[in-house]
């Protein structure tokens, strides 16, 4: 019994170890971005595409409507997979769209539009990641919806149609 | 495009070799008369689709072929032909290539050069080798593909880090991989041996051709990571007790501590369980580092892009490994009938058990330190960090008696011997004592434990310094590596004692005074490079005894991805380090000047290349 008591309590150990780095693993926070629903939107100034013009928080998003920001860029695949849906609630008029163009190249940001239709009515360049940092984004493509200068609700990945409907029953 | 094509299925073919060798491994073992002549070729085919596959990623970074996903997250096309190579290892996916390359390469190696000992256990050490194999090989094409498309394809990528584009650190990964990687054949052959009942003196002998091997490469590795920290960083250190830094040290203090044994194993047959149970060590904690460093669990300098999803494949993977050998060595190891209960005291082989104990202890501290605040944050949600003054107060005590035993063990003679010339090392330890105490007195720091460390230190620096000249002493490779030692450790002791640093702000034009020194502001001239703009600070510097030094720290504005970088100016010289550092302050006028005067910072660099010199000769010397 003694002997085999040595290789139980380690290999007891080692599990323990196992399960610890696991759900560090799980939680684990360090690069996570903060923002969470309900949080206020943040404050930036960036670039616009197209307009040659800088826009502030306060210029984009007003109070009392409701906005949709999606983070996008042109060699992103799913954003192709999702580009349909956007221009469906493009249609929609108690939405608006931003757009956030992610790390990207302005001559194909404009052809990737140009092939499938532009839904955004702004669109913010974020050349080097760092406005979608603020914004708490995890990767592209991302989609926040925005009333009254609060992010109520947050989508990471593609949309789909079963969220197209959720976006739907949220706005009205 | 064409090569994206060519490497991604280059490595499933890898993949699919790797079966048929497991495959053709059992069969031949079962009858294994001699070994099947398949074998080798299979492995050389493995190894030959692992660099058709790893050229193919060299070959897309310098045509920058932006279809393909890594080359376009860590290339630039006017990035240097240099760091457009070596930007291939400068990332997540592309050093898990190397990785792969280096493992296929050494268990080839291992096949070929394993003459004189039993096909099972070159079997066996195959088997267990293409485990890990194909371990790397699902890890690198299920979460970290090198060669994953783009569509449509960029234009320009978003380059190389700049800290990476550093001579030191395009060789640091690949130098540090194969000491690595080398562990992972000293695992692989000690869990053959440990199943097969053949851990003996001539086992021994075959094997410590390769812990010498890995332990020169992670030497080597671990001085240049510690260089490029120096020059790039610009913090002035050379040691940070980082996690990635301390994840790369914990293997080597296995290594080291597996040598060591080995000598012990190749003359007696003793020690059978440390060697085993350290040749597990090393390469799971090598495994363990890619774990801590890979899955964003640490925060440190260090690049990689992390993904809980990678994590988990190699903690699953890691841990997999860790229960087959505990079952390995609690199965199948028995214990020497000779054990350790006949050991002299006074022997050669007690002083290295000593010491191999405080090897432990140290390996205990930095991995505590390293892994204590992930466990404190998941059993509480605490978040600490743990600092330098932790890892200096628990060791540099323990290094006192370490640095004796280190002095006097190789002089003793293994199985039973008394002590030779006594006065001799007593009258060099009270001349030991002596010197370092008039060293700290001489500048006003005497705090007793100092005094002890450096006396130490010195002692073995003397007896090892002596014994180059004793020709009846023949262990020239040990006596190497420790005098090699007890140098690193005064240039460390004297290095962190006796730095000066000054830090202030000044604007073009100005002068700082104080008694000792005067730095004098004198120009700001600015240069466009390529891949960035630098803004070049020329000061004038003048000590005390009127001698002047010019220096030019340089900013560096990179222009893809667009990070600003601040580099050292560093005079070196025999005796001391002058460095000198700029950073823009808010208000532009103003740059933020710090200049440290770090003394033997040469002899640093100069006793580790010493240290794993000792190996080299003792891995090129026959045996006697």
């Amino acid at each position: 019994m003694k002997q085999k008591l040595i290789p139980y309590s380690i290999t007891l150990i080692f599990f323990i170890i196992f399960a610890v780095f696991f759900k560090s693993l799980k939680d684990t926070n360090i690069y996570t971005p903060k923002t969470k629903i309900n949080d206020d939107i943040p404050i930036f100034s960036a670039d616009l595409l197209f307009l040659n013009e800088n826009s502030t928080t306060t210029e984009i998003f007003e109070l009392d409507k409701f906005y949709l920001l999606n983070i996008w860029a042109s060699w992103c695949i799913p954003c192709r997979d999702e580009h349909p849906i956007l221009m469906s609630l493009s249609k929609n008029n108690k939405l608006t769209l931003i757009g956030m163009n992610y790390k990207d190249n302005k001559k194909n940001a404009k052809s990737f539009l140009d092939e499938l239709g532009n839904p955004y009515e702004k669109i913010i360049v974020d050349n080097n990641g760092t406005n979608s940092i603020e914004w708490g984004a995890f990767g592209v493509p991302e989609t926040f919806i925005i009333y009254n200068n609060k992010i109520i609700k947050k989508y990471i990945g593609p949309l789909n149609q079963e969220l197209l409907t959720e976006i739907q029953k949220t706005i009205k | 495009m064409i090569y994206s094509v060519v490497g991604h299925y280059s490595l499933i073919l890898g993949l699919c070799v790797g079966l048929i060798l497991i495959f053709f491994s059992i069969q031949n073992f079962k009858n294994s008369n001699q070994l099947d002549a398949k074998i080798l070729s299979f492995s050389f085919l493995q190894l030959f689709f692992v660099l058709i596959s790893f050229l193919a990623l060299i070959i897309s970074f310098v045509i920058s072929d932006f279809s393909n996903e890594t080359v376009f997250n860590n290339s630039h096309t006017t990035k240097p032909l240099f760091y457009k190579i070596s930007g291939t290892w400068g990332n997540h996916e592309g050093s898990l290539l190397l990785w792969l390359l280096v493992l296929t390469l050494f268990i080839f190696i291992f096949l070929l050069r394993t003459k004189n000992q039993p096909i099972k256990y070159k079997i066996l050490t195959l088997g267990f080798q293409q485990v890990i194999i194909i371990g790397f090989f699902l890890f690198l094409i299920q979460t970290s593909n090198p060669f994953n498309y783009l569509f449509p394809v960029p234009d320009e990528g978003l380059g190389l880090n700049p800290i990476l584009q550093d001579p030191a650190l395009a060789i640091h990964p690949p130098i540090l991989y194969l000491g690595y990687v080398g562990s992972s054949i000293i695992f692989s052959s000690a869990l053959a041996a440990t199943t097969l009942k053949m851990v003996s003196t001539s086992w021994a002998v075959h094997i410590k051709k390769w812990v010498l091997i890995s332990w020169i490469f992670l030497t080597l590795g671990i001085l240049l990571g510690s260089i490029w920290a120096y020059y790039e960083l610009g913090w002035g250190g050379f040691w940070f007790w980082d996690p990635v830094e301390n994840v790369s040290l914990m293997p080597w203090l296995a290594l080291t501590t597996l040598l060591h044994c080995i000598l012990v194993l190749e003359r007696k047959e003793i020690l059978t369980s440390w060697v085993i149970i350290l040749s597990i060590a090393t390469f799971t904690l090598s495994m363990c580092g890619t774990f801590l460093v890979r899955s964003g669990i640490l925060n440190s300098v260090h690049t990689f892009a992390n993904d809980p999803e990678r994590g988990l494949f190699i903690l699953i993977f890691l841990f997999a490994l860790i229960f087959l050998s505990l079952y390995i060595f609690f199965f199948f190891h028995q214990t020497s009938k000779n054990n350790s209960s006949n050991f002299f005291w006074l022997s050669k082989e007690t002083s290295i058990l000593v010491n191999n104990w405080f090897m432990m202890y140290f390996l205990s501290v930095v991995l505590i330190g390293t892994v204590y605040p992930i466990f404190l944050d998941v059993i509480s949600s605490q978040k600490i960090s743990v600092g330098p003054p932790f890892y200096h107060k628990l060791i540099a005590p323990f290094l006192i008696p370490f640095l004796f035993a280190m002095a006097i063990g190789p002089r003793l003679k293994w199985i039973r011997s008394d002590l030779k010339d006594k006065i001799y090392l007593i009258s060099l330890l009270i001349i030991s004592i002596l010197i370092s105490f008039f060293i700290l007195k001489n500048f006003n720091t005497n705090i007793l434990i100092n005094t002890i460390l450096i006396s130490s230190a010195f002692y073995l620096f003397f007896i090892t310094l002596r014994d180059f000249f004793n020709k009846k002493y023949k262990n020239f490779a040990q006596n190497t590596a420790h005098f090699g030692f007890s140098l690193l450790i005064l240039s460390i002791l004297f290095n962190n004692l006796f730095s000066s640093e000054i830090i202030t702000n000044l604007k073009v034009g100005e002068t700082y005074d104080n008694l000792k020194t005067k730095i004098v502001f004198e120009s700001i001239n600015q240069k466009k490079e390529k891949n960035y703009k630098s803004i070049i600070a020329n000061f004038n510097i003048i000590n005390s005894e009127g001698i002047k030094n010019k220096l030019s720290p340089e900013l560096r504005i990179y222009n893809q991805p667009n990070i600003t970088t601040s580099e050292a100016d560093i005079k070196t010289t025999l005796m001391k380090d002058k460095f000198i550092v700029i950073n823009l302050v808010q208000n532009q006028d103003y740059f933020n000047v710090r200049y440290q005067v770090k003394p033997f910072m040469l002899w640093i660099w100069l006793s580790v290349i010493m240290i794993s010199l000792g190996g080299l000769v003792s891995f090129l010397q026959k045996r006697i």
